[in-house]
């Protein structure tokens, strides 16, 4: 046996006990390490049985024949990489699980089987820690990878025109490089449990037919003693939470509607960290149902079957299927059934730019109003639709601060387009009506890609306009909560100071103790011209470079589309002026690479 | 003199340390301004912003609301602007209304002793308000704080000759008693920083100021318009063949009390003697030294002028002001006050101008869909070319209009309905409110918001009694400071609590008497039970030209008040 524990400073363990646990582990058998590695377990979540969840280190694993590697930006893809090799170790499978964030990309040449799980992310894009190697692949410099065989399964949501592009990156790429694929690519929408686990099934059968298996041989990686949740709670099985609280943050006469919302998490043997979301199963409104119904020409009594049950399709719009975003594989379903010339013309190749003008502010609504079939049964509607997947949030508090409870920061959307009013599922939910149920299904979905520093003495830079604010408000609670002594540097931006000013109360008793080191804000309509955080960030350049240069991690948190952007822009620039270069990528991969830079961006 | 050791600051009250470490009213205030985590000042900058006309408020209708959003209070400032006697022109006008309706709560505030108020300035807004009031030769500086505040003079114009060298004293003992600080100009003028030695940067005031607050008036009888007797100091004006010859000098006038403190009470001023009208200026500074050096800097509940007096007698004040004066204050000259309301509508002036008093309830300036008054001044201060008068009671006087431009102004005033603005009773017509809610934060109870719907009430008795054309003066503050003078209404409220206050009866209608208790913690419902037997009776068996203050105290409602020690007794 020759497993290694990762070094010293990546444990959190000291001298003493990292020499003593390394001369242990190395004298166990696999069965006695399988043991050993389930009675810990047990230990940890306090003798409750159940399905405990391991996470794994990202090191090591030396021996394993199947490499799983990891892109993601939310939890998923690694909950379904865990998810794939237990299941892989119940058939003798050894593997290892690599994040690609942290994967040493000249390893590629060695991977013999390789299962790539990685999400698409935004407009088409791989999420930030797989970058790097999706850049590497389709550089010149990537190499021949005749030796590897693998087996892509990508997740992503079939709402947005690129649907699960970055998996197919990688498949094409693979087979472009050598590789042999073992199985077709897999793509999942947001409801991906089952697709994901038939992928799953289907490619360990492959795999078991060319890999030597080794009974009860687990290949596990060593527990990094994380989070281990002794919870039955999970995105299969969420937990009916009570609401707390619901209060609008913006102050009167605002334009925003922020909603600070406390749940409770008691009894549920739920935990999370900072920088972990809550993922949330929202109804749709009835309102919108009601206007489906309408222009469906249904009463709603109707009965469809779903997953085997009858259920009147009032209740089908209400609580388990999308009655709103309008996807490609929908509409596609749907024309099959609407038969109109006009709609078939739209989906053809030579309409894409006609169908994302037709798609932008548009709903199914619109969709069955502009293309009304003739006798078109529920269940062949129902069928084209997909489930009403969860929502996720960013985890606004510390459980150190707010024993069994989680809270939010949620912006309610709402827009008018094509003469409608139009409102966000997950955000109106929240916002509206959970105050009518009883409970609401949660679950926790962990973020291991935007994370505290593990030293509580480092400093951190956290930026976050709007509801961007979120996971820094547990950042803050956090450090406080543990003393920690490593300074903390805020930038929040909004529209107006005075009613915009998400906690400004809790911000200003943060400064006033010192918890918090400085705070930088920008309003962007108190004054002519528009003040946003990247204009702050560069009046304050040459103190941000410093403190990047004692080593502080950065974060940044919000609106994807414009502020990330800026935000990286506006950092690459002051990097190259305080370095006087030309330009700072390389300083900024490098800031990546140690897990210094993480973004938490939608 | 004006030095003060360590040990005797230390037994002073706490604003006393905070003016003394201010460096003549500078503070952190640059630095405050600048704070953009916080609409608020830095706390001891709250206190010298007043020296610089600005007080702090916050809006008090959305405060808890604001807690609960995990939100600061709707911090917002009040900025009041000196207008010496009352007297400024269209221009100044204009600008006022430009401000009020860029920086602030597009209303202004007329008020009761004739200056400007604007209010929910933020304090991003803050310097470029004050700028752009100096802009046009009007001032915030000591409109507030423990100094000489807004000298108030008659303004009413129908004795035009006279008016104007009273007028004339009025400016120039506002403009000597100023505070000299360049604070003011360095923090919000961004003049330059003048580094000479600070020794003698306040020759009057000292480093660190009055102990309270110090109101001077100056009237001309027969009216007491500015109800004279309610200032720390007082002039009234001794004409001689229609010229101005000297004034009669008042002294230990001041409202404000507090709530179940027998200790505290307001007082009518002492008339102690007469000077030469070339004599003013001295006599004005040597008493504001004398509260200057004894006013009780411990307490400041005990700190007002009318105190130290009281304290040490009227005849210590004599002695000491003339042994300061090096000659003696003659005796005083006679006189008569007959009146303090304003004279509405147009009046006859002299040299061939005419003057029109508009009535504006509570002095408060602002456009409804019903009434767009504010709208209807800016168009008459465009065409004006005379002059602005503020009133003591909360009006505005649009004075010196010529026989030509009579006739433009007169259709403005029917166009925009301020033509008809006092057809109203007698009772409104008098009446006075301070602002209170939502932004005052000494406030206890509505009074500028409550006001005219309880007059509304009363105006239904006053009718029935038959007593719409009769002047009663009626006065509502919030709280006991009596910054409307409700200790002078011949009918006075004080708020107490939500909707409840202390009902106070038969004060002069000229200002002379102070009015007495009657009913304590009342609503709506009592006040209208109490009143309106009361006004019946008044109606029935008032003698001719009796007054409603001196009613009641001949029918027994109340005792009269002779001098503020026996206010409560």
């Amino acid at each position: 046996m020759h497993t290694l524990l990762p070094e010293l400073s990546k444990t959190p363990l000291n001298d003493d006990q990292h020499r003593f646990f390394q001369q242990f582990i190395s004298s166990l058998s696999p069965e006695q390490l399988a043991w050993a590695g389930g009675y810990l377990t047990g230990l940890i979540s306090g003798g409750s049985s159940l399905s405990t969840v391991v996470t794994t280190a990202s090191d090591g694993g030396g021996g394993a024949d199947i490499t799983i590697l990891v892109g993601s930006q939310t939890g998923n893809s690694e909950a379904l990489a865990e998810q794939t090799q237990q299941l892989a170790a119940s058939r003798g499978l050894r593997t290892v699980i690599k994040k690609m964030g942290d994967y040493k990309i000249p390893q590629l040449k060695t991977e013999k089987n390789l299962l790539v799980i990685v999400s698409t992310y935004g407009e088409g894009d791989p999420p930030d820690n797989a970058k790097g190697i999706h850049e590497y692949l389709f550089s010149k410099r990537a190499p021949a990878l005749k030796q590897a065989h693998f087996a892509v399964l990508g997740l992503g949501d079939s709402s947005y025109e690129f649907f699960c592009k970055t998996g197919i990156d990688f498949d094409r790429r693979l087979e472009e490089l050598g590789a042999t694929r073992i199985y077709h690519r897999v793509d999942c929408d947001v409801d991906f449990e089952s697709t994901a686990e038939a992928w799953m099934d289907a490619v360990l059968n492959e795999l078991a037919t060319r890999v030597e298996t080794k009974p009860q041989s687990a290949g596990l990686s060593l527990p990094s003693f994380t989070v281990s949740t002794s919870s039955t709670y999970s995105r299969k099985n969420p937990f009916p939470a009570v609401l707390l609280e619901n209060i609008v943050l913006n102050g009167r006469g605002s334009i925003k509607e922020t909603h600070h919302v406390e749940l409770s998490l008691e009894d549920s043997g739920l935990s999370y960290e900072p920088g972990d979301a809550l993922g949330i199963y929202p109804t749709n409104a009835p309102d919108v149902v009601d206007d489906l119904l309408q222009a469906l020409r249904f009463n709603g009594e109707e009965q469809v079957n779903v997953d085997g049950k009858n259920i009147n399709i009032h209740e089908v719009l209400f609580r388990h299927y999308e009655a709103t975003t309008i996807t490609r594989p929908m509409m596609q379903k749907y024309a099959l059934l609407a038969k109109n010339k006009n709609l078939d013309q739209l989906l053809d190749d030579n309409h894409k730019k006609q169908l994302n003008d037709y798609l932008y502010g548009r709903e199914i609504v619109d969709l069955i109003s502009d293309f009304p079939t003739e006798n078109l049964s529920p269940q062949a509607f129902v069928e084209c639709l997909r489930k009403l997947p969860p929502r996720l949030y960013s985890i606004a508090s510390s459980l150190k601060q707010h024993p069994d409870e989680v809270h939010l920061t949620v912006a309610a959307v709402r827009y008018q387009s094509h003469g409608r009013n139009r409102k966000g599922v997950g955000s109106t939910f929240l916002a509206d009506r959970i105050g009518e149920e009883t409970t609401i299904p949660v679950y926790i979905d962990r973020n291991n890609n935007f994370k505290l520093p593990a030293d509580p003495a480092t400093p951190i830079i956290m930026i976050g306009p709007g509801t961007g604010i979120a996971p820094f408000r547990a950042f803050v609670e956090e450090r406080e909560a543990v003393g920690a002594s490593g300074k903390n540097w805020l930038f929040f931006g909004d529209q107006h100071f005075e009613t915009d000013f998400l906690y400004q109360i809790e911000w200003q008793r943060y400064l006033k103790s010192g918890v918090l080191t400085r705070m930088n804000v920008a309003f962007s309509r108190d004054q002519e011209q528009k003040v946003y955080v990247q204009h702050l960030m560069a009046e304050h350049g040459k103190e941000l470079y410093a403190w990047l240069q004692e080593g502080a991690y950065l974060y940044v948190c919000g609106d994807e589309k414009r502020m990330a952007h800026d935000v990286h822009e506006a950092l690459l620039k002051i990097v190259a002026y305080e370095r006087k270069l030309n330009h700072a990528e390389e300083y900024i991969a490098n800031l990546q690479k140690e897990k210094r830079y993480q973004r938490d961006v939608y | 003199m004006i030095d003060v050791t360590p040990e005797e600051l230390e037994k002073r009250v706490e604003v006393e340390r905070i003016k003394d470490a201010s460096n003549y009213l500078r503070g952190t205030l640059v630095k405050s301004l600048q704070d953009p985590l916080t609409g608020a000042l830095a706390e001891d900058d709250t206190q010298l912003s007043k020296y610089h006309g600005i007080y702090q408020q916050d809006d008090r209708d959305l405060r808890d609301e604001r807690r609960r959003q995990k939100l600061e209070p709707h911090y917002q400032f009040l900025v009041r602007i000196r207008v010496p006697g009352g007297v400024c022109t269209p221009t100044q006008w204009l600008e006022v209304d430009r401000i009020a309706n860029t920086w602030c709560n597009h209303t202004i505030r007329l008020t009761t002793r004739q200056a400007y108020q604007l209010h929910g300035i933020v304090k991003r807004d803050l310097k470029k308000t004050i700028a752009e009031i100096n802009g046009t030769l009007l001032d915030t500086i000591a409109a507030c704080g423990d100094v000489n505040r807004n000298v108030m003079c008659n303004p009413n114009p129908y004795q035009s000759r006279l008016h104007a060298e009273v007028y004339e004293y009025a400016r120039r003992i506002n403009e000597h008693l100023t505070p000299r600080t360049t604070a003011y100009h360095e923090i919000w003028l961004d003049e330059e920083l003048v580094t000479s030695s600070r020794q003698d940067e306040e020759p009057i005031y000292g480093k660190h100021y009055l102990p309270r607050k110090f109101k001077i008036a100056v009237a001309i009888p027969p009216s007491n318009d500015v109800d004279i007797f309610a200032n720390d100091l007082g002039f009234i004006a001794i004409a001689e063949d229609d010229r101005l010859a000297g004034f009669n000098v008042t002294v230990g006038g001041g409202l404000s009390m507090t709530h179940g403190e027998e200790n505290t009470y307001p007082r009518l001023a002492d008339v102690i003697g007469y000077c030469p009208k070339n004599k003013t200026l001295q006599v004005a500074e040597e008493i504001v030294k004398i509260q200057r050096d004894f006013g009780d800097r411990t307490n400041r509940k005990h700190a007002r002028f009318k105190y130290t007096i009281d304290d040490r007698g009227v005849d210590w004040f004599k002695f000491e002001l003339n042994k300061r004066l090096g000659w003696n204050i003659e005796a005083p000259r006679p006189f008569t006050f007959e009146h303090s309301g304003d004279r509405y509508g147009w009046v006859d002036g002299a040299n061939d101008t005419w003057h029109h008093t508009l009535f504006l309830q509570n002095g408060r300036i602002l456009d409804t869909e019903d009434y767009p008054m504010m709208t209807g001044l800016r168009e008459i201060a465009k065409v004006h070319d005379g002059d602005f008068r503020l009133t003591a009671n909360q009006n505005l006087i649009i004075g010196q209009v010529s026989d030509k431009k009579k006739p433009i102004i007169d259709a403005l005033l029917k166009k925009y309905r301020l033509a008809d603005s006092h057809q109203q009773t007698g009772l409104r017509l008098n009446a006075m409110a301070c602002v209170a809610f939502p932004t005052c934060g000494l406030a206890m109870a509505e009074s500028e918001r409550y006001l005219p719907s309880l007059i509304d009430k009363l105006d239904v008795v006053i009718k029935e009694a038959g007593l719409e054309n009769d002047p009663i003066l009626v006065r509502m503050t919030g709280c006991p400071n009596g910054c409307a003078r409700s200790s002078l209404g011949e009918i006075g409220f004080i708020g107490k609590a939500p909707g409840k206050y202390n009902l106070y009866l038969g004060a002069g209608f000229h200002g002379q008497r102070l009015n007495k208790l009657y009913r304590e913690n009342i609503n709506e419902e009592q006040i209208l039970e109490e009143l309106t037997p009361i006004l019946h009776r008044y109606a029935r068996e008032r003698e001719q030209g009796e007054r409603f203050g001196d009613f009641v105290i001949k029918a027994g409602y109340v005792k009269e008040v002779l001098a503020g020690k026996d206010f409560h007794s």
